[in-house]
């Protein structure tokens, strides 16, 4: 209608001397992921968490040492003593845990360190500038989600290198070679559930014009799912009130499966199950027995006692596919959004 | 790695490229004709299929370039061509489509319709080719404030994967063409908005670029260092062979820079030349003279009988000049005419010179010839 359809017909290379001069260009987004991982560790916020953090899973450690050492009495030899570091608190505060303040600061990082990434070019004015270098629109948004996945990745290493020196150095107790797996294969987990807290930050941050609206968006968000009193709590409700637990024994397990089936629609719930399984080898099955046969038999497998590794990976997998596909949806969707958005605002 | 670095530029010594004719508006038709013509039907001419890579080394060249936001036609159907070494000025209200233009060229934003060739690259296609070879200031240019002006060049350095060391003594250099040298290492939220566009058109340069496409570019400059500026813009594309396209809405900067120009008005290209060449395409058909009488002395009188008069306006002020128009071609004769009147008795003149019709007056001629009211300007 318009105008006749474009051909381009690019020279080989060999034919335009003046062209030769030019080298075929690397990739765009290690050039930004640099400047942004730098700008992370040298901010405010960096610190700020990094301190926040490390209260929090010291505080509990501190409390919990106690409880640990006489722990340790009971179950010496227990290969998976040094674990319990991170899911020890003081003695009726139980919740107090590094375990559980590092699932409730995993959102935090994720949207912190994500909120402000394109508004944020948008509003400086800097956007159009770095479009207009020669990298691809989506350089820009790999390199961030790159750099903050990296400054997150330090952050916890160093909390957790912290807890585990603690443990060591003042109780005395020496991790064994599948605590330090169980550790890592943790850390992964976490990692992964920062990314997708990551990829969401990202989305707000394409999506919503100013940073301080998709900041707000964000924290509520992660209040609403990672606090326990706010949105786990609805959601038991809401599943009570769906799968209603009433009549025999029998009935009333059968709603238990279908409860925790809703429950696992938030990733914290996902992530919860996963790193209780994973730092501990006594969990032998993160579902809840749906029949009464089932429940007696996880009662028999409990005190047959630890499982290995790689059959907590086996429970988990399914909560880590769940968190890969959330984490690749909000980053498609992040991805999809900021390739059709105008450089104008 | 030893490699030199690896942007090499025309040099005055070069043979010339392929088409680097100078082209004025589209070279068949009367683009310089102020036939209107309706729109429906500009939208279904035939565009001339784009050139071979091989020989379209224009800077800049475009052939029916159409934008489309919904039923908004931001930009309708632009022809337009830049040769090596010529600024060229788009001149334009806000919202006349110069920055969609803009980013059509750097393919930042695709073209409904039409094509356009930078540096012989499709920006659609070949988005990273063009990038890297044009340098672009955009409008409100920002830069990140927590940084150094010099770190944030370096930054754009690395995006252009020049190599670290040739990059270090660029960024002097740049630095330095901008008069930025002395403030480099202090922390940019520290600038001024002159001091960011400087900033920016340095950031523009530091890729040794055959373009350079500038949004807006002294708006925000004080007058002195607006000079230096334009000074440094008409150097690089006489001496490198830099093709400028610069947007703006001060016109007089626009005149004394600018080779030629092109008048933007609702998406479309109203006129396009050098600004002798538009006066005499929009402005009216006469000469202007500039008659100063001494105190309070009327000359309308006598110069009203000389030959090829037409009318005569007082200064806005007692004392300032008159100014007198005539019939094109009778500006000599009526100089001579006062100067003889002078020489009489008849006029206490004080002074006589012919003066250029400005930019704004062909600007609003140009606008109001295609029905498109100058807002936010005083008819005077």
């Amino acid at each position: 209608m318009t105008a006749p359809a474009l051909v381009a017909t690019p020279a080989p290379p060999g034919e335009r001397p003046r062209e030769q001069a030019f080298r075929r260009l690397g990739p765009g987004w290690p050039t930004i992921a640099a400047k942004e991982f730098s700008d992370h560790v040298m901010s405010a916020r960096f610190y700020v968490l990094f301190v926040i953090l490390g209260v929090a899973a010291l505080i509990p450690l501190y409390f919990g040492a106690e409880r640990i050492r006489s722990l340790a009495d009971q179950v010496s030899g227990s290969p998976a003593l040094f674990l319990a570091l991170f899911q020890v608190g003081p003695s009726g505060v139980d919740f107090l845990r590094a375990d559980v303040f590092v699932a409730m600061a995993a959102p935090l990082l994720g949207v912190a360190f994500a909120f402000d990434a394109i508004n944020g070019e948008r509003h400086e004015g800097t956007l159009p500038r770095l479009l207009s270098q020669p990298i691809h629109r989506d350089d820009l948004i790999n390199g961030k989600f790159v750099a903050g996945l990296a400054a997150i990745a330090l952050v916890l290493a160093a909390v957790i290198g912290v807890v585990a020196g603690f443990g060591i150095l003042r109780l005395g107790i020496a991790p064994g070679g599948e605590d330090v797996l169980r550790l890592v294969a943790w850390y992964l987990v976490t990692l992964l559930y920062v990314a997708m807290w990551l990829a969401f930050g990202l989305l707000l941050s394409v999506v919503v014009v100013r940073a301080a609206t998709s900041a707000l968006i964000g924290f509520g968000t992660w209040l609403f799912v990672a606090m326990p009193f706010f949105g786990p709590l609805l959601l038991n409700l809401a599943s009570q009130l769906l799968v209603p637990a009433s009549g025999d024994v029998s009935q009333q397990y059968a709603a238990a499966g279908g409860q925790q089936l809703i429950q696992r629609l938030l990733p914290s719930t996902l992530y919860r199950e996963a790193s209780l399984a994973l730092l501990n080898p006594g969990v032998t099955t993160t579902s809840n027995p749906t029949t009464l046969s089932q429940a007696i038999q996880y009662q028999e497998q409990i005190q047959g006692g630890l499982v290995g590794l790689d059959q907590s990976l086996l429970i988990i997998w399914p909560h880590v596919v769940a968190l890969l596909a959330l984490t690749a949806l909000c980053f498609a969707l992040a991805y999809v959004a900021f390739m059709r958005q105008e450089v104008r605002a | 790695m030893s490699e030199q670095p690896s942007i090499r530029r025309r040099r005055p010594g070069d043979p010339p490229r392929l088409g680097a004719t100078r082209r004025v508006g589209r070279p068949s038709t009367g683009q310089m004709q102020p036939v209107a013509t309706p729109r429906k039907q500009e939208r279904g001419r035939p565009v001339p299929p784009p050139p071979s890579a091989e020989g379209g080394a224009l800077p800049i060249s475009t052939r029916g370039l159409t934008k489309r936001y919904g039923d908004l036609v931001a930009v309708d159907g632009l022809d337009l061509d830049v040769v090596p070494g010529e600024i060229f000025g788009l001149l334009g209200q806000n919202g006349a489509g110069k920055t969609t233009t803009i980013l059509m060229l750097l393919g930042l934003t695709e073209p409904s319709g039409g094509w356009a060739r930078v540096a012989g690259f499709d920006p659609t296609r070949q988005p990273l080719e063009v990038k890297r070879r044009v340098g672009y200031l955009p409008d409100a240019v920002g830069f990140y404030g927590a940084m150094s002006g010099r770190a944030n060049l370096r930054y754009t350095a690395r995006l252009n994967r020049l190599e670290r060391v040739a990059s270090e003594a660029r960024i002097e250099e740049v630095l330095e063409q901008v008069g930025m040298a002395n403030r480099a290492d202090d922390r940019v939220d520290t600038y001024s908005r002159g001091m960011l566009q400087r900033l920016g058109i340095a950031d523009a340069l530091l890729k040794d670029p055959a373009v350079l496409i500038l949004d807006e570019p002294t708006t925000a400059i004080d007058p002195i260092g607006v000079v230096e500026i334009l000074e440094l813009l008409r150097g690089l594309a006489r001496k490198r062979g830099l093709a400028i396209l610069l947007s703006s809405h001060l016109l007089t900067q626009v005149q004394s820079v600018c080779d030629r120009v092109g008048i933007f008005a609702a998406g479309r290209l109203i006129g396009v030349g050098t600004v002798p060449e538009l006066a005499l395409r929009f402005g009216e058909p006469v000469d202007l003279i500039e008659v100063g009488a001494e105190g309070e002395a009327d000359p309308s009188g006598a110069i009203s009988a000389m030959p090829g008069f037409r009318s005569i306006v007082a200064g806005e002020r007692p004392g300032d000049p008159f100014v007198v128009r005539v019939d094109r071609g009778s500006g000599a004769t009526l100089r001579a005419a006062v100067l003889a009147a002078a020489a009489a008795g008849t006029i206490p003149l004080t002074s006589v010179r012919e003066v250029v019709p400005s930019l704004d007056d062909i600007y609003r001629r140009a606008l109001e010839e295609r029905g498109l009211a100058a807002h936010g300007r005083v008819a005077a």
